[in-house]
Parts: structure tokens; sequence; C-alpha cells
């Protein structure tokens, strides 16, 4: 019986090949091609560095990432708050709310906004018809505000979710015994509870910075032309350049900077050996 | 002291704001679905009058339709192919003593954690020069792929629930390796193995930018087909293709819920209450059985 305890490594094999031939080979003949194509040598990573519109686009992917991460924090706080505070029927309504959007095609939820935001849409028609706030329609889609609203209702979820499991794991009694010590409500939130909440709010936010800097559908459908992201230069460089070198450097950067930022915080999300 | 106003103003202030966060989160799906029974000729909200005519002409649309079937002609193999590979593969490394586990794992979990546009790009490169860009077979394999770290991640996060001193029992009791896992063990993670089939299921149906690489105009997936169309002329067709995937995804979260729910049962009470201590019997429980096996046994 003993002996046979170490076949079950085998069980690994099959997942190995078809992620090794099928997605890491590929990978790494896409980041080859930087230093490859169309001679060895650095001359895509010196073109992008060279390049204002590169450097523009690296800057907005960095710029458009940080907004939607602050966006998130402020408005998932309070939401996991109340989740990790609730009753258990209120909590599980808000973990299925939180978890319709995660589940359901990002492509239909920038579609909805595309109706909701465009210039006859329901907000504008409401700000200018139904309640007469505004006399011209606002520009909310095809710019940086459409960009910042889809994306962070994309990523909220991703936000909500880690921070809500550490929440949930706060001992009560902790700040109890702040506010039976005459700390106020506001102090012994900033002295105790927010601390103790750091991990959660660290690990979210870190996990909506990295998935927005390599974006595609939402600032594509939703931004304007000096919206540009990484990811939209990678498939611009493809499909109407044929210049896959430069692909490949774009992707090596965008690469860096997301598994650099995970790798930082992987061990306490996924916790894998 | 704190006067008795913000006391009583910060909760209702806190719940106001969440229920505004709410509606942010849940309106764009629920304006989509309204959208799509539409009276009204063009994209308009709120809808003149309601009707079925989009999800008419979606029915007679041999384009839809195609994609549609082009989507579950993908998914079902995809999925299937994706659960049985991630499940093999979490069995593997939560309980055989492999080395350089922790870096399977990674090479395993990587398609999840790389952004998609990479793979995307890397995908298209090396299928075309294999003669598998644009083919059914290409989404196949590049769908199951992409699934296949949800699956051992589901599945791994059950295992770890799961005492292999169960299985070590039956072992002793004259069952075969093969039979103790099928009678045992697996009963056990069934509910997460299934978890992990929606999940692959959902990923390939809703998936879209690998999609947009390696399609062509014959083979074409909903999604894809909905992209092509968002970015040209929008009509009402879209809203309903939109709620018909709407729904998809919200059966499968249900489902998902109901089987997470009996699954994490022992979970979250042991988390939430004083029960800590004999329900984390597998991690806190002395290691016996083939665990201890030295890796040189075989």
């Amino acid at each position: 019986m003993n002996d046979r305890g170490d076949a079950r490594a085998w069980l690994v094999v099959p997942a190995i090949l078809i992620v090794g031939v099928l997605f890491a080979y590929p990978v790494s003949w896409l980041l080859a091609r930087s230093v490859t194509e169309p001679v060895v040598g650095p001359q895509n990573f010196k073109q992008l560095i060279e390049t204002p519109v590169y450097l523009k686009a690296l800057w907005n992917t960095i710029l458009i990432s940080g907004s939607v991460t602050l966006v998130c924090v402020l408005l998932g706080y309070p939401l996991a708050y109340t989740m990790a505070h609730a009753g258990e029927r209120l909590r599980r309504l808000l973990i299925f709310v939180v978890l319709i959007p995660f589940w359901s095609s990002i492509l239909v939820r920038t579609f909805a906004w595309m109706v909701l935001l465009q210039q006859k849409g329901l907000i504008n028609k409401t700000l200018t018809d139904y309640l007469g706030l505004i006399d011209q329609p606002l520009t909310l889609i095809y710019n940086r505000t459409g960009v910042l609203i889809g994306m962070s209702h994309v990523l909220l979820p991703f936000m909500v979710l880690p921070l809500y499991s550490v929440l949930t794991r706060i001992e009560p009694s902790l700040t109890q015994a702040a506010a039976s010590l005459g700390a106020p409500p506001h102090r012994n939130f900033l002295r105790i509870y927010l601390p103790l909440s750091l991990p959660g709010l660290v690990a979210g936010g870190v996990l909506v910075f990295v998935i927005g800097l390599g974006y595609y559908i939402t600032p594509a459908l939703l931004g304007g032309p000096g919206d540009t992201m990484i990811a939209q230069l990678i498939e611009m460089q493809i499909a109407d350049f044929g210049n896959w070198g430069l692909a490949g450097a774009l992707a090596v950067i965008l690469l860096l900077g997301t598994t650099t930022t995970f790798v930082f915080v992987s061990r306490s999300l996924i916790g894998v050996r | 002291m704190t006067g008795a106003y913000p006391e009583r103003l910060w909760p209702s202030l806190r719940a106001a704001f969440c229920l505004a966060v709410i509606v942010f989160l849940v309106s764009p799906m629920v304006i989509v679905a309204i959208v799509s029974f539409s009276s009204a000729p063009f994209l308009t909200f709120p809808p003149p009058g309601l009707s079925l005519q989009w999800y008419r002409k979606l029915a007679s649309s041999s384009v839809w339709l195609d994609a549609i079937a082009t989507s579950a002609t993908i998914m079902v193999p995809s999925a299937t192919v994706a659960t049985a590979a991630g499940t093999a593969a979490a069995v593997g490394l939560a309980r055989a003593r492999i080395p350089g586990a922790g870096l399977i794992a990674s090479l395993i979990m990587a398609p999840m954690i790389v952004p998609v546009i990479i793979t995307a790009a890397a995908m298209l490169g090396v299928f075309r020069a294999w003669g598998l860009q644009g083919t059914r077979a290409g989404l196949i394999l590049a769908h199951t792929t992409l699934a296949i770290p949800y699956v051992v991640f589901t599945v791994l996060a059950a295992l770890r629930l799961v005492d292999d001193r169960l299985e070590s029992a039956a072992l002793t009791l004259g069952a075969t390796r093969w039979r103790a896992f099928w009678r045992v063990t697996f009963p056990l993670i069934l509910p997460a193995v299934l978890s992990g089939l929606l999940f692959a299921m959902v990923i390939s149906f809703d998936e879209l930018v690998v999609s947009i690489f390696l399609s062509s105009p014959t083979v074409r997936p909903v999604t894809v087909q909905m992209w092509s169309d968002v970015r040209g002329d929008v009509d009402p067709t879209i809203a309903a293709i939109g709620t018909l995937l709407l729904a998809f995804s919200v059966c499968a979260l249900l489902l998902e819920t109901a089987l997470n729910r009996q699954r994490t049962r022992p979970l979250e009470t042991a988390g939430t209450g004083p029960k800590t201590g004999p329900r984390t019997g597998p991690r806190t429980g002395p290691r016996t059985g083939p665990r201890t096996v030295p890796r040189a046994a075989r």
C-alpha cells in the first residue's frame, strides 16, 4: 500500500502538459519576440522608451489602475464592513449581490454602461429631463470618466471579497475593550479596527490594481483616444501593424509589473505550498 | 463623549451608502435585461413598452444561432477536460509528495494570473503556426487551459478539508487505492468538483479576449459576435443576447452557491463560533499513513 502512495504524483501530468504546451510555451515564445524581432537586440525596448505615445499609454495604465483601486477602496470598505457585521440572511444576500457581477460576462457589463452613460442614456436623461439639474448632457463615455466607472464596476468584487474575509476574522472583543476603556467610535475605528483590517485592504487593493493593469475590453469600449492602456497597445501592435517584437516588449513590461506585485501577496491569497 | 446624534447618524449614513453601492453593482445588469424586452426600434431607456421582438429576432437570426452553437460546442469539451485534468492535478498536488510541488502549482495556476491579453497574443502567435488559429479545436484547447487553474484552486481547497486518513483506513481494510479514492475521497470533494465544472463552463462561455484573437468569421463564439456588433451599430438584439449570457451566469452562480453551502458548512461553523478544534482535524491532527512514507518509496 505504501509504495503506491506516490503513484498519485502522476495525476498532475495531464494538467502540466496542457498548461505547459498550450500556455507556458506560447507565452515564452511571445516574450522572446521582444529581443529577437526583427533582429536580436534591445531595439524594441529602446523604441518603447523613446516614443512618447507608448510612454503615455504606460503612464495611463498605472494612473487608471491606481484611480480604480482608490475608487474600489472607497466604495468597497463600507460595503465589506456592512457585510461582515450583518445578520446571517442579509450577509448571504449581500455576498450574492457582490458575486453576480463577479460571475457575469465583462462584455455584457461594459455594454450595460454604454447604454447607461451615452449622450441620451439613462443618467443624462435623469439629470436633464427628469430632474432638470443640468441643461447640457454630460460627456460620460469615450473618456476617462467612462473608463473609471466601468472598470470600478468590474473590479469592485475583487476588493470587497478579500476585505470581507479579513473583516469577519477581527475579534469583536478588541473594539469592545477599546470602547469600554473610553475610546470614542471614530478613534476606536482608526486605532483598532482599521489597522486590523489592513491585510484585507492591501490584498484587495493589490488584486484590483494588478488585474486593472492588464484590462482590455472595458477601456477599449468606454475610453477615448486619450485613454489607451497597455493591453490595447499590444492588440494594436499585433492586429494593425504585425509588430510582434514591440508587442513582446510590451508584454514583458506588463508581465513584470503584474507578477512582481502579485507574487508579493500570492502566498497569503492562494496559500499554495 | 460623542453625542447621540453621530452614533445614530453613522449607521444610517453607512446603510444609505451601501445601498447606493449595491445599486451601482446591480443596476447595469437589470437595465440590460429591461432593455432586451423593449418595444422600441432602437436602444432607449426606459422602454416605451414591452415586447419579445428582440428575442424573436435572435431566434430567427442564423448568425446568432450559429454563434450560440459554436459557444456551446466549445464549452462542453473544454469544461469537461479542464475539470478532469484540474481535479486530477489537485489530488496529485494535495496528496502525493512531488519534488518541486510549489513550482508545479505555480505553473498550473499561471493562466489565472498572467494578464489575459498576453495569453491571447501568445496563443495567436503559436496557434497560427500550428494551424489551430480560427479553428474550433484551437478555441477548445485555449479555453481548457484558461479554466484549469480555477478547477485546481476549487478542488484543492476542498481536499484540504478532507482527512487523508479516511482513505488510509479504506486501504487498511483491503480497498485498492483506486477504489478507496472513488468510494471515500471523491464523494467528499464532489461538490467542489462540480463547482469547478461550473467555473470552467462560465469561463468558456463568457471568454472574450482570447476568443477575439483565435476566432475566424466561420468559427465565432457568442461573445466575439457581440463584441463586433457592440463596436458597430448597437441595437437591442445585443441586449437580448446579453440577457441570455447574464441568465446563464446567474444560474451557474445559484447552483454554485447551493453546492458551496453544502461544502463549507463545517468550515463556517468552525470559523465563527467556539467550535474550532476537532473540525479542523486534517490540519491539526497527527499525520500518519501514506504521508509519512519517504519519497524514495517508489
